[in-house]
């Protein structure tokens, strides 16, 4: 042993960063484990604030086993002295140095000061978030985004209203409408885009994970039982109301994915929770400079990026669940522990996990394919639309800057017209611009993870993390 | 004629030869202001020029700009608001005070701004500096969006995501156009406007120049309420824009914009086409930008982005016909200045191109002036 065993800072603890610090804690490192929220469990295992007393948080909680035995084994690795947590650090920027990293991170609801910790390897477990692409009426008040509903219900026991329309496509909008029927909501359709035929041509692949089949199909038991109205090869046209939302506009999708002449109905509700799936948080990833591929960051089996010294597990490599998150996280922990301490790790010690990842990744690579939103969706933004709410940049005006001002990617488009540039920095709107601008959603580089104020900036060092 | 790099600078050629009469296809492998522009400020300064022939590049460049302005300035976001140079002690103070009086010799204007005065121009900057000059030609403009306006207005045909290849030459060695990924692009006369890249193309042509990048990052705020009047910064700058350093240098260079956001730059640094991140320089920059305006330590920066000036090594740009290769013209090289000095470069370009006498002595912008001393060194 070293005299000072290696740091291993894991940032995020959702379901990868808890399997990522479970697995490398006691295994000859010492790991920090930094998160973003009050509690851990990332937005899966969102848990219910503590003065709020929640007396049976599970009910809102599929897969409490597993979320019971993450949390028993951080507490004992805690109590251990194995793991620090810093719960309410936002990560901002992770610098390399050599060696090791710096972590930077501005503390508490307040993000006014800024701590720095230093690491000899960092996991990113950075998680994903929401797609909303955008459609007439989508900025009224009471259209949310699903993943916003769920965590609302979860994290603060309150219903985001009376009466609920969930609608988009993805596997977020069977539990967020189960959800929310459960808790009392009025749901008054779950409108999904995609068709049920995609589901049965990929059949094959589907079929290699009865686990995720059985809880979808539990999920689909439970609409049934609150009678919530399940539309699929449905789409919301358009979101109705003058001062909030009072109704939205459903439609029947024909096989090219166009609305059915006719078959437009009104339904009323004061609430409409909407998603097109998730993408994955990569803006640390590319500020260390680990290669990307697509959206996703690029990991070897391991779990390696191609920088050396950092990993990464779960949303941030591809979208694929709670289950696959926990499969990656398990692995890159068990990578990161045994190369940090300069050993070679043996693989066969993660076998079971890696079949899990395997299976699961293919899974999810046919539910990506057969989950896509309504094709022809840019066709249905009016050019009166706002798409990037931050700079209330219009569809008609991101349409001009293509057709008139030569604009030909999404860099250029934001250039030209702001959308993007405003506090989301493009995070909510990228994929709503660059399909209306017709470019590849190439996601921007973020070099600063979130907004820092200049006076952390402008000192000459982050002080280390209080004890 | 084909303009190779629909930045700036290429815009700009692309406007004043079309006016000429010139039919011009405009060429980038990218899309419009997907290089350097994209990532710059959009300075248009005669103030960090000292007296010389990028001075009165600048003069010439400032009035055709305002003469755009009158159609285009909305669309283009043009403000010219002034500059303020501000010297922190009575050390600076002097040799900014001896600069200035050299710049008002060449025709710039530039008032004497005293310590008591400072606070009329700019209410929130710090107390306790020496004194400022105020110089009321600086302006800024939206760079992205001036290329593009400009190339739109220009009526030239613009093909971008069409990568040049190569410059094809007749027997003679001549000029005949441009090779593409897309096919040839036949043309008499071929105007380099690469910016940062545009010694990858005249070395197509046969010709070298030695076009280097110089790295820079931007620090951009949240949108406040205007409350920086004036293009700040500290008299430094002007020493840091005419270094050879290769080390890192920032003075910085803060502005508020029409859209809101504050920008503070500018580093400068020699380190190649290094995209990553370096947290060292953007503390420089805004320890710098905090000290001069006390209020922006508790604003929030939204984003940073870096891009790389082309600088030539004694930074001035290459702006002319190559006399090494009939029918390739130059216009690159501007280093940070190149959108405040694409106009002129653009006009005098165009003037040369239909065989008249430039309005400017080109002798000091030769693009072969460099040869001499590398055939020297070798």
């Amino acid at each position: 042993m070293p005299e000072r065993s290696p740091v291993l800072a894991v940032i995020g603890a959702g379901p990868a960063g808890l399997a990522a610090t479970l697995a490398a804690a006691g295994r000859g490192v010492r790991v920090v484990l930094v998160d973003s929220a009050a509690e851990p469990g990332g937005q899966f295992y969102r848990q219910p604030a503590r003065g709020l007393g929640a007396r049976r948080p599970k009910a809102l909680h599929h897969q409490w086993r597993t979320w019971r035995r993450l949390r028993t084994g951080l507490d004992a690795r805690l109590a251990a002295g194995q793991v620090t947590y810093l719960s309410e650090h936002h990560v901002w920027c992770v610098e390399r140095e050599s060696p090791g990293f710096t972590v930077h991170a501005l503390l508490g609801p307040e993000q006014r000061e800024s701590v720095a910790l230093r690491a000899d390897g960092v996991l990113l477990a950075t998680g994903g978030y929401e797609r909303v692409l955008p459609f007439p009426g989508w900025t009224l008040p009471g259209v949310v985004t699903a993943g916003g509903a769920q965590a609302l219900l979860k994290g603060g026991l309150v219903l985001p209203g009376r009466t609920v329309v969930v609608a988009g496509t993805g596997p977020l909008l069977l539990p967020v409408a189960t959800g929310l029927a459960a808790a009392g909501a009025k749901v008054a359709a779950l409108v999904e885009s995609a068709d049920p035929r995609a589901f049965a041509h990929r059949a094959r692949s589907l079929v290699g994970a009865p686990a995720k089949l059985v809880e979808g199909a539990g999920h689909a038991a439970r609409l049934g039982w609150h009678g919530v109205p399940l539309r699929v090869r449905h789409t919301v046209l358009e979101a109705h109301g003058t001062e909030r939302l009072e109704s939205v506009t459903i439609s029947a999708l024909d096989s090219e994915g166009r609305p059915v002449p006719g078959s437009e109905r009104r339904v009323l509700c004061d609430t409409l929770a909407v998603s097109h799936g998730l993408l994955p948080h990569t803006d640390l990833a590319d500020g260390l400079g680990c290669g990307l591929d697509g959206v996703t960051v690029r990991v070897d089996e391991e779990q390696r990026t191609d920088v050396p010294g950092v990993w990464a597990a779960g949303e941030a490599t591809g979208i694929g669940g709670a289950a696959l998150s926990l499969a990656e996280g398990h692995i890159a922990g068990r990578s990161a522990a045994a190369r940090l301490r300069g050993t070679t790790p043996d693989p066969g010690a993660w076998a079971s996990a890696a079949r899990t990842r395997t299976r699961l990744r293919a899974f999810f690579a046919a539910l990506d394919g057969a989950y896509a939103p309504a094709a022809r969706w840019v066709e249905r933004v009016t050019d009166g639309t706002v798409v990037c709410r931050c700079e209330e940049v219009t569809a008609g005006a991101v349409r001009a800057a293509v057709g008139s001002l030569g604009a030909g990617d999404l860099r250029t488009v934001k250039l030209l017209t702001r959308a993007g540039m405003g506090w989301c920095q493009g995070r909510m709107c990228e994929p709503g611009v660059a399909g209306v601008a017709g470019c590849a959603p190439a996601p921007a580089r973020r070099l600063l993870a979130r907004p820092v104020p200049l006076g952390v900036l402008a000192e000459p060092a982050d002080p280390p993390p209080p004890q | 004629m084909v303009v190779v790099g629909a930045g700036m600078v290429g815009a700009a050629c692309a406007l004043y030869a079309a006016r000429a009469g010139l039919d011009v296809v405009l060429v980038d492998r990218g899309p419009v202001a997907g290089g350097t522009t994209g990532a710059g400020e959009g300075n248009l300064l005669v103030s960090d020029k000292e007296p010389g022939p990028e001075l009165r590049l600048a003069l010439l460049s400032l009035r055709l700009w305002a003469e755009l302005a009158e159609p285009l300035g909305a669309a283009v976001e043009y403000e010219p608001k002034g500059g303020l140079v501000v010297a922190s002690t009575p050390e600076a103070l002097t040799a900014l005070t001896d600069l200035a009086a050299g710049q008002r010799a060449a025709g710039v204007a530039a008032v004497a701004v005293g310590p008591d005065q400072l606070r009329d121009h700019e209410p929130y900057l710090a107390p306790g500096l020496a004194g400022a000059v105020r110089y009321p030609q600086d302006a800024q403009v939206m760079p992205t969006l001036a290329a593009a306006h400009l190339v739109r207005v220009s009526g030239a045909r613009l093909e971008t995501g069409r990568t040049v290849t190569g410059v094809l030459r007749g027997a003679d060695g001549a000029v005949r156009g441009v090779r593409t990924d897309r096919g040839d692009l036949l043309a008499p006369a071929v105007v380099n406007a690469a910016g940062t890249w545009g010694g990858e193309v005249a070395a197509m042509a046969g010709a070298a120049l030695p076009v280097l990048p110089r790295r820079g990052f931007v620090l951009v705020t949240e949108p406040l309420p205007p409350r920086v009047r004036h293009k700040v910064y500290a008299a430094d700058y002007v020493a840091d824009v005419a270094s050879d350093s290769a080390a890192l240098q920032t003075s910085p260079v803060v502005e508020g914009t029409a859209a809101g956001p504050v920008l503070i730059g500018a580093s400068r640094e020699r380190v190649g086409f290094h995209r990553s991140f370096s947290l060292p320089v953007v503390r420089e920059l805004a320890a710098g930008a905090t000290r001069l305006f006390p209020f922006l330590t508790d604003v929030r920066v939204m984003r940073t982005y870096l891009g790389f000036r082309p600088y030539l090594p004694d930074h001035l740009p290459a702006i002319g016909p190559d006399p090494r290769v009939p029918g390739l013209f130059h216009a690159c090289g501007h280093e940070g200045a190149g959108i405040g000095l694409a106009t002129g470069t653009g006009r005098l370009l165009a003037q040369v191109l239909t065989g008249e006498n430039p309005e400017l002595d080109l002798t000091p912008f030769r693009p072969d002036r460099f040869a001499e001393s590398e055939e020297a060194a070798q």
